[in-house]
């Protein structure tokens, strides 16, 4: 158990230390430094910038601080913005993408089960067939259609909801509606074939035989054993809604993380851009750990030595 | 296919006559009277039989041969502005309307259908090339080189993809090359897991050892007999990482990190079409359900191809 989280935690550590270093080298594979600029700059101005910033140093030296300052949560300055430091932009916006995010994973839990399971207990009637409608659009139309389309048509057409901002509780509702379309098809799908081999498992006849009733063989049985594949993708969702905020809220105008990201792209702000990766990519290899670790409290049937095949 | 036609067709009355007495000669009798069908046809018939992958395939086409042939029958290309006529609607003129620029939409997204099509085609195909040796490799040989390769691979992929993607493009200067070099960095991954798991449930079969006895290289078996044999899983999963590609450029084009204008990308004519489309709503639904046609054709023919490939998976 101790060998397996360990095992585990090690992957995570040399993921983010290659995605922190592929950032460090891609920062000096840009040409040009952040002081070249059109204006003559007195060379001592020039030499004393550069020692400021370290620019001097041998690059191992330079990759060595850049990696110290990040261990100490110091993910550099923002070229463009004046005198804001990244880890202060990013902590600034954190907490609306946070809420839109952590209501995006309820909801899309919570539904995407719910309509994975009415679909298998009516297998092949009409429910089911529009689940699986849902599911397949889910997966095939990008979040950022659905939030155009649920905009045009909520906002614009039928006043339902403000075009933009993110202030009340209703605000709340289109984006987490986009964010969550694709995720909820894909647990619906999930849910639905495990719970279809539940229901046809030796164990459920046996429940039958003993006579228990249907509540709880679908609460101590079903259900118990049908959910257990989603646990595995709360990883990959974690993913999908971190990514997929990327563009929701710059559509709905949030000023979450994910606007900051798209604007730093758009005025090629370096340093906030490798800041923003580097905490994306942080948090999303802690939802993968999370989730091995999750599955294993649930699912005693995992093998721990083994990894997933496929 | 013969086999059940002549079924369906005779089955309902039979008469004395149409019993032929077998011969008691062995060799006559295990002679196969019918034509034997081979696994792979069985699979053909069976993806036929198959209403929704066929209207899929169907629409594919569809759109392929609109991609290749929409902008060459219009008399407008990609790039001109014509200000005098921005933001015009559909019309026998532009059949799609006009974009903001003046540009004939009809070109645009056909040209932005393309884009997509190339996009997803190469990066299936760069997927396909590495994964197919990395996991042959790793599933043939096993042991240590599995266990360096398949913890390297694992490594790459815990890592973000639409991340390295991101980062890549930001870095490198965004061009349809860059955009595929960007997809396939981690793309080939899921390939290669995919082989090497077949690879290593094939490799201790009997025609493996019977080949392997009479000399065949390792070459030899992994290109002439593991391989071929993997094809179905092979197939599924190039079909269904179209899709995904097309949405990475889609996605990236959504963040200006795609294509650049004048090129048309479906991505990007949503994005643009976002500040002014309740007054001009066809900027945004044409190309809007290119996308969305495209991405569902290949993922309900994926689908359909797992089925009639695999039909112990089919429910």
């Amino acid at each position: 158990m101790v060998r397996y989280f360990l095992n585990k935690f090690f992957y995570m550590l040399v993921s983010i230390l290659i995605l922190i270093t592929a950032t460090f080298f891609l920062m000096k594979a840009i040409p040009g430094d952040p002081f070249m600029s059109e204006k003559k700059v007195p060379p001592e101005v020039q030499a004393r910038l550069y020692q400021q910033y370290g620019l001097d140093q041998p690059v191992w030296k330079q990759y060595l601080k850049y990696m110290g300052n990040i261990a100490q949560g110091d993910l550099g300055i923002s070229m463009k913005q004046l005198n804001q430091d990244v880890s202060g932009l990013i902590g600034k916006t954190f907490s609306a993408s946070l809420k839109l995010g952590l209501v995006a994973i309820v909801v899309s839990v919570v539904i995407g089960v719910l309509l994975g399971m009415l679909a298998a207990l009516y297998h092949r009637r009409l429910i089911d067939n529009l689940a699986m409608v849902i599911a397949v659009l889910g997966i095939a139309v990008p979040g950022f259609l659905v939030a155009a389309l649920l905009q045009y048509v909520f906002s614009y057409k039928l006043h339902m909801f403000r075009v933009m901002g993110f202030t009340g509780p209703l605000d709340y509702v289109l984006p987490v509606a986009a964010l969550s379309f694709q995720p909820i098809a894909f647990i619906a799908r999930l849910t639905r074939s495990s719970m279809l081999e539940v229901l046809h498992a030796e164990y459920i006849k046996t429940a039958k035989a003993k006579g228990l009733s249907w509540a709880q063989i679908m609460f101590k049985h079903v259900i118990r054993n049908g959910i257990m594949p989603v646990v595995t993708y709360v990883g990959p969702m974690t993913a999908n809604i971190v990514t997929g905020s990327v563009v929701i809220e710059q559509i709905f105008g949030i000023g979450g993380i994910g606007k900051q990201f798209v604007q730093a792209i758009g005025v090629r702000d370096y340093t906030l851009i490798m800041g923003i990766t580097i905490f994306y990519g942080v948090l999303l290899m802690l939802a993968r750990f999370a989730t091995d670790i999750l599955y294993v409290f649930i699912d005693p049937r995992v093998k721990l030595v083994g990894r997933k095949e496929g | 296919m013969s086999v059940n036609q002549t079924l369906s067709s005779q089955s309902t009355q039979l008469k004395p006559e149409d019993f032929v007495q077998v011969s008691t000669d062995k060799k006559v009798a295990e002679t196969i009277e019918r034509e034997s069908i081979s696994a792979w046809r069985d699979s053909m018939y069976r993806l036929r039989q198959n209403k929704m992958a066929m209207t899929a395939l169907v629409a594919m086409i569809i759109i392929i041969i609109a991609a290749i042939v929409g902008p060459l029958i219009s008399k407008y290309n990609y790039y001109s502005n014509d200000l005098l006529n921005t933001n015009q609607p559909p019309s026998s003129e532009h059949w799609f309307g006009t974009d903001d620029l003046g540009r004939d939409m009809w070109v645009r997204t056909w040209m932005g259908a393309r884009i997509s099509l190339i996009v997803g085609l190469a990066a299936a195909m760069i997927d396909l090339f590495i994964g197919v040796i990395y996991g042959g490799i790793m599933g043939y040989f096993g042991g240590r080189v599995d266990e360096i390769m398949n913890k390297f691979s694992e490594i790459l992929y815990s890592i973000p993809y639409l991340l390295v993607t991101i980062l890549l493009l930001v870095v490198l200067e965004p061009s349809l090359g860059t955009i595929i070099l960007a997809l396939t960095i981690t793309g080939w991954i899921n390939m290669s897991w995919i082989v090497r798991g077949e690879i290593m449930q094939l490799k201790n079969r009997e025609f493996v050892l019977a080949s392997r006895s009479m000399g065949a290289s390792s070459g030899r078996l992994l290109f002439r007999h593991l391989l071929p044999n993997a094809v179905g899983p092979i197939i599924v999963t190039i079909t269904l990482s179209v899709p995904s590609a097309i949405f990475a450029e889609a996605f990236l084009s959504f963040l200006g990190l795609g294509v650049q204008a004048p090129v048309s990308s479906l991505g990007s004519m949503v994005n643009d079409a976002r500040t002014g489309w309740m007054t001009y709503p066809w900027r945004m639904i044409f190309p809007a359900a290119a996308i969305s046609v495209t991405m569902l054709a290949f993922n309900i023919l994926g689908d359909g191809l797992r089925d009639a490939l695999d039909p112990k998976l089919k429910k």
